[in-house]
């Protein structure tokens, strides 16, 4: 097996005897209203082939006109990552075949791309890598197929395939770094920092849904491995499409183990594509990518070069948002966070919610509990994003003002989550139509406490002894009792008056 | 004036129903009439046409009557119909570019120059004939048969864009439009005796035209007068926003012009004879009459001088090279998928099998070398030999006009080196073929303009020669201005329009 998927070398032993390098294609779909040379619309998720036109489906006698919004969110990626912003460039034609590609060429940016030579500092543990960016440059998305009929939804052994347009034409920003040396074992954990910083930086920017699931930034991973000390590049492999931040890292790491055991054969590298299989966590061989690939590049004479003015640049300068390394280490401070939590905040998409929950007028320790439990629990347990549960900040918010106001408990903060993710309403409304409030009032718990103490005379006795702790267990009775809608607190109070 | 409304020009069928002498339903019908009688087929006849919209065409006649009736006519060639090469898609009507690989497609939208000329009432007649994709200079490449020359039918009626000169010079049509990618509106008009325009690169949208080589290519009027392709190129011009590279400049007024040279005054205009375009290979008929054509524009007033433009000897190998790179790229998109001809191999093919035998029966010989020659242009290790190169050549050929500019407010140089060859005679030889644009294709590479006006007859076959006026980018008036004043000087010299010299039309229905 020329994968050698049987027999990799173990990580620790990779690094051994290599140096890794790095290099990673991140593609970001811009949030455009309307697609890259067309005006028609890009809503993610329409009926097939609805959104379309002349253009976007590449008839004859078409004609592509650049979207000035997405010119202006390249632009603006391009200055967040310290990229100098081209006075003048055009768009080249990329000739190749492809299936869901109505032109079959792609409109895309070639030796003159509009960002190029920036940089974007990478934090892992503590330490920071500097990310040297090449280029930053416009393209468009292709159509979707459908292969119909076959085991495995791949096109061989389909009966037919469909092909869906709606997605051809998109705007695309490619973002290329250079090759990435030295990062030696934390590679892949360089390779995930980079692109979970890169998805803030998006975010933050709002040019994009950044939605690594959906497809809205993909990752494609260059991976080559070089003697130790060497000083040289390897052959590259590239896995494409890897749509995961915890897939970046397992990916370089598969990788490097596979480049490992292919090169200690003595074997060389193929320079190729490769696919990753999330479900498995392993790659295999694409297509081969030689350098007799020829796209035939060359000036798209349908369009007019783009001259972004310099006035224009400086005012789009101006609309960048505080860098996400700087606005981490002030956040930190302001919420009084350890690493860890920040870590793992971060680690769990959640800094940008948590933000607008503690914005929204929860306390950050607050705000972090509830998006680090049980959201993200949830987001785990569903596979599902963790902004894309149906709850929001606010909601998030307004659920820990009503355990403040103890008309419900953390336990009943949990049935508002579940009637949230319902789309029940709002978390106020959850509580009543489910009629989850607290019960404080003091006759009710008082003849619940007595009934407990009733029914636990051996630990009512230990608590008249003084062994206070004891006092948990009837808490736990009248809880049950009630339905779980006590107030804790006053039961607590209620049970030491009554025996002490 | 003769009562036949199809000897009529443009302009004067927009007066005639302006003062309510005819309705455009009579005028369409006329010019049916004309077509189903002289058209004829692929094997005889003019064969102009590839659709004939009679249905439609008489529907819009009747719509721009009513608009008329009721006092709010469009525009003032509302009613008056017109011809359209079928490079251009038409909403509703089969567009084929005269290739098989588009036979039975019809497009779901309408081209801008289209749009433009429903928007302004003018009833589509039908689709013009023409080298398929635009490859050629005869008009014989098309898949659907060629087109013949109203003055001689064993004589081809130049390309691409044969068969909307044909349509105009035969009557059929009171003017059309074509595409002129390397002189296909201007040759076809010369051999034709058709007044022929390629505006400004950009002044007209491309928008909706199948491209050739998107970087030369630029619709414009096909006419029996300057004054009609006046009008119609102001009607069709424009910046158009589905057209990035349109130009967004208002041109000066070309009717204007047209009217100024009518009176046949040069007086304080300076004229360029290019030295390059002349010598071996050029017709001694065809020179002849362009030296009288210069003379008279002398006589009108204008100063003349011979202008050398050293590189527009490399301008075909230039275009050569241009041309074929960007038809290989556009032609991509023919893969037999989604629309157009669709050829499925016995067996169980693949889809490449399925690709590669719809390209085989779709494309005719010429395309495909084309596409040959393109792939090989842009391929990675030549590029920078041919393509870089080409358009290395072309920014010189652009400041060699600069440097004419400079010195001249047009260049002027017959249109084509001879008058229409016969049927089948360069077939074989591409190259051969390829010399015919020799005159047409520097303003191409350039993206200035260009108008081809008749010039008489060559001595030696009788056939027209046309005279060829080219200005700087955007001053398409200045073509107007002296193409009207030549057009006046020799019309009063002929005693009538040259194509009243044209041999009168078998009917062959």
């Amino acid at each position: 097996m020329t994968d050698h998927q049987g027999t990799l070398v173990p990580f620790d032993d990779v690094l051994a005897s290599y140096d890794p390098a790095l290099g990673l294609e991140v593609h970001v779909e811009l949030n455009t209203l309307t697609k890259m040379f067309c005006g028609c619309p890009t809503e993610f998720g329409a009926a097939p082939n609805t959104q379309v036109c002349p253009t976007c489906l590449g008839l004859p006698g078409s004609m592509p006109v650049v979207n000035g919004k997405a010119v202006e969110s390249a632009i603006r990626i391009g200055l967040a990552l310290n990229c100098e912003i081209a006075e003048w460039c055009r768009f080249a034609r990329k000739n190749y075949f492809y299936p869901d590609m109505p032109k079959n060429f792609q409109t895309s940016q070639y030796d003159e791309p509009i960002c190029f030579e920036g940089f974007m500092d990478v934090d892992v543990d503590g330490e920071t890598f500097r990310v040297e960016i090449e280029r930053a440059h416009m393209e468009e998305d292709t159509g979707k197929s459908l292969h119909v009929g076959g085991a495995t939804g791949r096109i061989h052994g389909a009966d037919y395939s469909l092909v869906d347009y709606n997605r051809a034409g998109i705007p695309l920003i490619e973002i290329v770094t250079k090759p990435i040396t030295g990062a030696g074992a934390k590679a892949p954990d360089v390779a995930r920092a980079y692109v979970a910083q890169l998805r803030d930086l998006i975010i933050a920017l709002g040019v994009s849904d950044a939605r690594m699931e959906q497809g809205s930034i993909r990752a494609d991973v260059n991976l080559s491995l070089a003697p130790k000390g060497s000083g040289v590049l390897g052959t590259r492999t590239e896995t494409k499409n890897v749509n995961s931040l915890r897939s970046v890292e397992r990916a370089v790491r598969y990788e490097m183990s596979r480049h490992a055991a292919v090169l200690d054969g003595g074997e060389r590298i193929l320079q190729e594509t490769r696919h990753w299989h999330e479900d498995t966590g392993v790659t295999t061989s694409g297509r081969e990518k030689s350098d007799a690939e020829d796209y035939r590049y060359f000036p798209e004479p349908d369009l007019v070069p783009v001259a972004p003015t310099r006035e224009w640049v400086e005012e789009l300068r101006g609309t960048l948002p505080e860098n996400p390394t700087a606005k981490r280490a002030r956040l930190q401070a302001e919420w009084g966070f350890s690493d860890l939590d920040m870590r793992d905040t971060v680690g769990a998409g959640a800094l940008l919610l948590v933000e607008e929950t503690v914005a929204a007028g929860a306390s950050p320790q607050a705000a972090r509990k509830w998006w680090l439990g049980e959201l993200a629990r949830r987001a785990n347990d569903t596979d599902a994003a963790i902004d894309a549960l149906g709850v929001t900040p606010a909601d998030v918010a307004a659920v820990q003002r009503l355990v403040d106001a103890k008309t419900i408990n953390d336990k009943l903060a949990r049935s508002v989550f579940e009637g949230l993710y319902a789309g029940e309403g709002t978390p106020e409304q959850i509580v009543e139509r489910r009629g989850l409030a607290v019960v404080s009032d003091d006759g009710a718990l008082s003849a619940a406490v007595d009934n407990a103490i009733a029914a636990n005379p051996d630990v009512a006795d230990k608590i008249r002894d003084g062994k206070v702790a004891a006092a948990g267990a009837l808490i736990g009775a009248v809880m049950k009792e009630m339905r779980g809608q006590a107030d804790a607190g006053r039961v607590r109070e209620l049970i030491l008056e009554k025996l002490t | 004036m003769s009562n036949d409304w199809t000897r009529r020009t443009a302009a004067e069928l927009a007066e005639a129903l302006a003062a309510g002498e005819v309705t455009s339903v009579e005028l369409t019908r006329a010019h049916l009439d004309r077509i189903a009688a002289v058209d004829g087929d692929a094997t005889s006849g003019i064969h102009a046409f590839l659709h004939v919209d009679t249905e439609g065409a008489l529907a819009q006649a009747a719509a721009s009557d009513e608009r008329r009736a009721g006092g709010t006519p469009l525009h003032p060639l509302d009613g008056v119909p017109i011809a359209v090469k079928d490079v251009l898609t038409t909403k509703g009507l089969p567009t084929t570019c005269g290739s098989k690989i588009l036979e039975g497609w019809v497009p779901p939208y309408d081209a801008t120059v289209v749009r433009r000329l429903k928007a302004a009432g003018l009833p589509i007649l039908g689709k013009t004939n023409m080298d398929e994709f635009a490859m050629g200079s005869s008009t014989e490449h098309s898949a659907y048969g060629p087109t013949r020359n109203p003055w001689d039918q064993t004589r081809i009626p130049g390309g691409s864009g044969g068969g909307s000169a044909a349509a105009v010079a035969s009557f059929e049509a009171p003017f059309a439009i074509g595409t002129d990618t390397g002189g296909s509106i201007r040759q076809p008009g010369a051999v034709t005796g058709t007044v022929g325009v390629k505006p400004t690169y950009g002044a007209v949208s491309r928008y909706g035209l199948i491209a050739l080589a998107n970087s030369l290519d630029q619709a414009g009027p096909v006419t029996r007068t300057v004054l009609d392709a006046a009008l119609l190129q102001e009607l069709i011009g424009g910046h158009d926003p589905l057209d990035s590279t349109s130009v967004d400049q208002p041109l000066p007024s070309l009717v204007d012009a047209a009217r100024q040279g009518a009176t046949g005054d040069l007086t304080g205009v300076r004229i360029g004879v290019v030295s390059e375009m002349s010598g071996e290979g050029w017709q001694p008929g065809v020179m002849a009459r362009f030296q009288e054509s210069v003379d008279l524009l002398v006589k009108a007033g204008a100063e003349v001088v011979e202008v050398s433009c050293p590189s527009f000897v490399h301008a075909l190998a230039t275009y050569y090279l241009i041309l074929p790179a960007e038809c290989s790229s556009n032609l991509a998109k023919f893969d037999a998928m989604r629309y157009g001809l669709r050829v499925v191999p016995d067996g169980n093919p693949s889809a490449e099998d399925v690709m590669r035998a719809t390209r085989d029966a779709g494309f005719g010989d010429e395309v495909k070398r084309r596409i040959i020659l393109g792939t090989y242009a842009l391929s990675s290790g030549y590029y920078d030999a041919y393509y870089g190169q080409a358009q290395k050549v072309r920014t010189l050929i652009s400041r060699d006009f600069e440097a004419a500019f400079e010195r001249v407010d047009v260049l002027v140089s017959p249109t084509a080196p001879t008058t229409a060859f016969e049927l089948g005679e360069k077939l074989d030889d591409p190259l051969a073929m390829y010399l015919n644009d020799l005159a047409t294709i520097p303003a191409n590479l350039a993206g200035t303009p260009g108008i081809s006006v008749p010039a008489g007859l060559a001595e030696e076959d009788g056939l027209p020669v046309g005279f060829q006026i080219l200005a700087p980018a955007l001053a398409d008036d200045r073509c107007y201005r002296v193409g009207a004043a030549l057009e006046a000087l020799l019309t009063a010299e002929w005693g009538g329009p040259l194509l009243d010299r044209a041999p009168a039309l078998e009917e062959t229905r």
